[in-house]
């Protein structure tokens, strides 16, 4: 099995490789004894269908790349520059404060609302704090506490989202990563305040969904959402790291892609080339959108919101009946 | 003929002695797998296994191919495991208790969520307030189904939602976890049961070893992620030989219901 995958994947990767002029002549050369006609009707088709493939490829790596990319804005710059009178929050009150995760109340818009947030870190030092963005058990814990304070206080939640995925490690693992995680979504279902989730920047797995149960979903044009790393599922399916490229579009986890398959609500644009060349639009941008979104829930029946938000996920799946 | 070597512990063992413990080694107590349909046998009640939803069946809606598509995937595995998805979900009895009863099957692509199992967990959990009567569920896991993209990520949040109806209508809720349980499934709706039973050494963790061997670089403990560490961890509540299990589900529905 391992094996057949294997050489597939290898006369795939020597298609890509023969895309020359010279090998196509070669091969029509070769084939026309047989049926020249239909050989290289074959063979055009072939190639055009592997530009289109590279094509659509490259493009969805270029997304990963941006989504990934470290002058992005970041959950902090997010909060400085949306929030006033931002306070942190810290701890879970049980063993530990998880910086991967950064929690507060601050005001928006003359509204105190709750903020839940993956911290990346803009630079190695505070990537190394923060984790990478990767939050262990604790992380999670802290954010519940948060969703609760709010739901308790009537204060509308937002998220934003941007980690590679929770915190991979033997102690994650000992205290309760999935639990942690599963803890989280179930808590957001049950919030009677609304939840507003924004995707910035990577939406890495159960990780990233573990915040993402929103009333309502935006996703910046540039961000991703992905139930594995193209990395991962390269190495998994295809059981090869080259064809991590192939994987980042098969697996469909882009703004648009989102909007296609009902995950998200909308897409909001970024400035030309992406956020990182204008952060403080990128900012002004989302800050305007949060408050429209905001009026919009704000106010809503609690029943009301709870339900919104379970019709809305558990609509989600596709298949025969 | 009919002996074989234990894998874990390198016994020779007894087929059919091997066969009449439900499939576990009489040497080590090593639990080999179940497939859905012996499941049902160990846990329900003879002949009250009644199924639903096997209507709901897979459909390739990103055209996802990897080294074979989708399509093939599944009709490949429908063949190979002889059941139509990677959870039957249906109304049972046992000890005379009625449920509301889903059965994870490793053998269909890994017991990987997709829509499909989503939705029959949805429209058991449903089943299960409509009618008042427990919920549970025999987990069996990669994790999400990498062929459906974010929409098998998403399967995560719709059983989340739908099982907390059915705990908020209070509702008891078990989830019994196998070899192995792991990714997207032992972060949604494995863990949020009322009860969670787990078999013997059984793999139960959010990050499988392999993941966590390559981020740290280092050795893992032997019982990484497995039921007993799990149990000294005080990520669920008790572990359940398999030749006890179905008494003792028993044994807590009589808590619950009388
Ligand atoms: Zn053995």
């Amino acid at each position: 099995m391992n094996d057949e995958l294997r050489n597939e994947n290898e006369s795939m990767q020597g298609l890509y490789d023969n895309l020359s002029k010279i090998s196509l002549f070669k091969k029509i050369k070769f084939l026309s004894k047989l049926n020249f006609a239909k050989a290289k009707a074959n063979i055009i088709f072939k190639i055009k269908n592997l530009k289109k493939d590279t094509r659509i490829a490259e493009r969805a790596w270029r997304i990963v790349e941006l989504s990934r990319n470290e002058k992005r804005p970041k959950t902090t710059d997010y909060i400085k520059n949306i929030f006033d009178d931002f306070i942190e929050l810290s701890g879970d009150r049980l063993s530990s404060d998880d910086k991967a995760i950064t929690t507060g109340l601050g005001k928006i818009n003359g509204r105190t609302v709750a903020i839940i947030g993956h911290n990346k870190g803009k630079d190695i030092k505070e990537r190394i704090e923060y984790n990478f963005g990767m939050p262990n058990p604790s992380g999670y814990r802290k954010s519940q506490r948060i969703m609760e304070l709010a739901d308790k206080f009537n204060f509308p939640v937002i998220t934003f989202i941007d980690t590679p995925g929770a915190n991979p490690a033997i102690e994650a693992e000992d205290s309760g990563q999935a639990s942690a995680i599963a803890k989280s979504i179930e808590l957001m279902f049950k919030l009677k305040v609304p939840t507003i989730v924004v995707l910035i920047g990577e939406g890495g797995s159960g990780g990233a969904l573990a915040l993402a149960i929103g009333n309502y979903i935006m996703m910046l044009e540039n961000s991703t959402y992905s139930v594995i790393s193209p990395e991962g599922c390269a190495a998994i399916l295809w059981k090869d790291q080259s064809a991590t490229k192939q994987a980042a579009a098969m697996l469909k986890l882009t703004a648009k892609d989102m909007l296609n398959l009902n995950v998200i609500d909308k897409i909001i644009h970024e400035p030309k080339g992406g956020a990182q060349n204008d952060p403080e639009r990128m900012i002004k941008i989302l800050k305007d959108n949060l408050i429209i979104v905001l009026s919009k829930f704000d106010g809503l029946n609690g029943e009301d919101l709870k339900i919104q938000r379970s019709n809305k996920f558990e609509s989600l799946g596709f298949f025969e009946k | 003929m009919a002996d074989f070597e234990c894998e874990k512990c390198k016994k020779i063992i007894d087929l059919d002695i091997f066969l009449k413990n439900f499939k576990v080694c009489p040497n080590c107590n090593y639990h080999y797998s179940l497939n859905s349909e012996e499941r049902i046998k160990l846990i329900a009640d003879e002949g009250s296994f009644n199924e639903i939803a096997a209507n709901i069946k897979s459909i390739d809606f990103l055209n996802f191919t990897d080294s074979k598509p989708y399509k093939e995937r599944i009709i490949e595995s429908q063949k190979k495991s002889g059941i139509s998805e990677a959870i039957i979900t249906g109304y049972a009895k046992t000890g005379g208790f009625n449920i509301a009863l889903g059965v994870m099957d490793f053998n269909f692509m890994g017991g990987s969520m997709g829509s499909v199992v989503g939705e029959r967990i949805k429209l058991l959990a449903d089943l299960s307030i409509e009618k008042k009567v427990p919920l549970i569920l025999i987990c069996s896991s990669g994790g999400a189904r990498m062929q459906e993209g974010i929409v098998s990520l998403m399967q995560m949040a719709k059983t989340v939602s739908a099982i907390n109806k059915v705990k908020e209508n209070k509702i008891l809720y078990i989830s019994v976890i196998t070899n192995p349980t792991t990714g997207g499934v032992s972060a949604s709706f494995a863990t949020i049961a009322d009860i969670i039973i787990a078999e013997p050494q059984a793999l139960f963790c959010f990050a499988g070893p392999r993941v966590v061997k390559q981020t740290i670089k280092k050795e893992l403990p032997s019982d990484f992620g497995l039921s007993e560490r799990n149990l000294r961890n005080g990520q669920i509540d008790l572990i359940v030989n398999r030749k006890d299990l179905k008494e003792k589900i028993i044994n807590i529905l009589k808590l619950f219901l009388n």
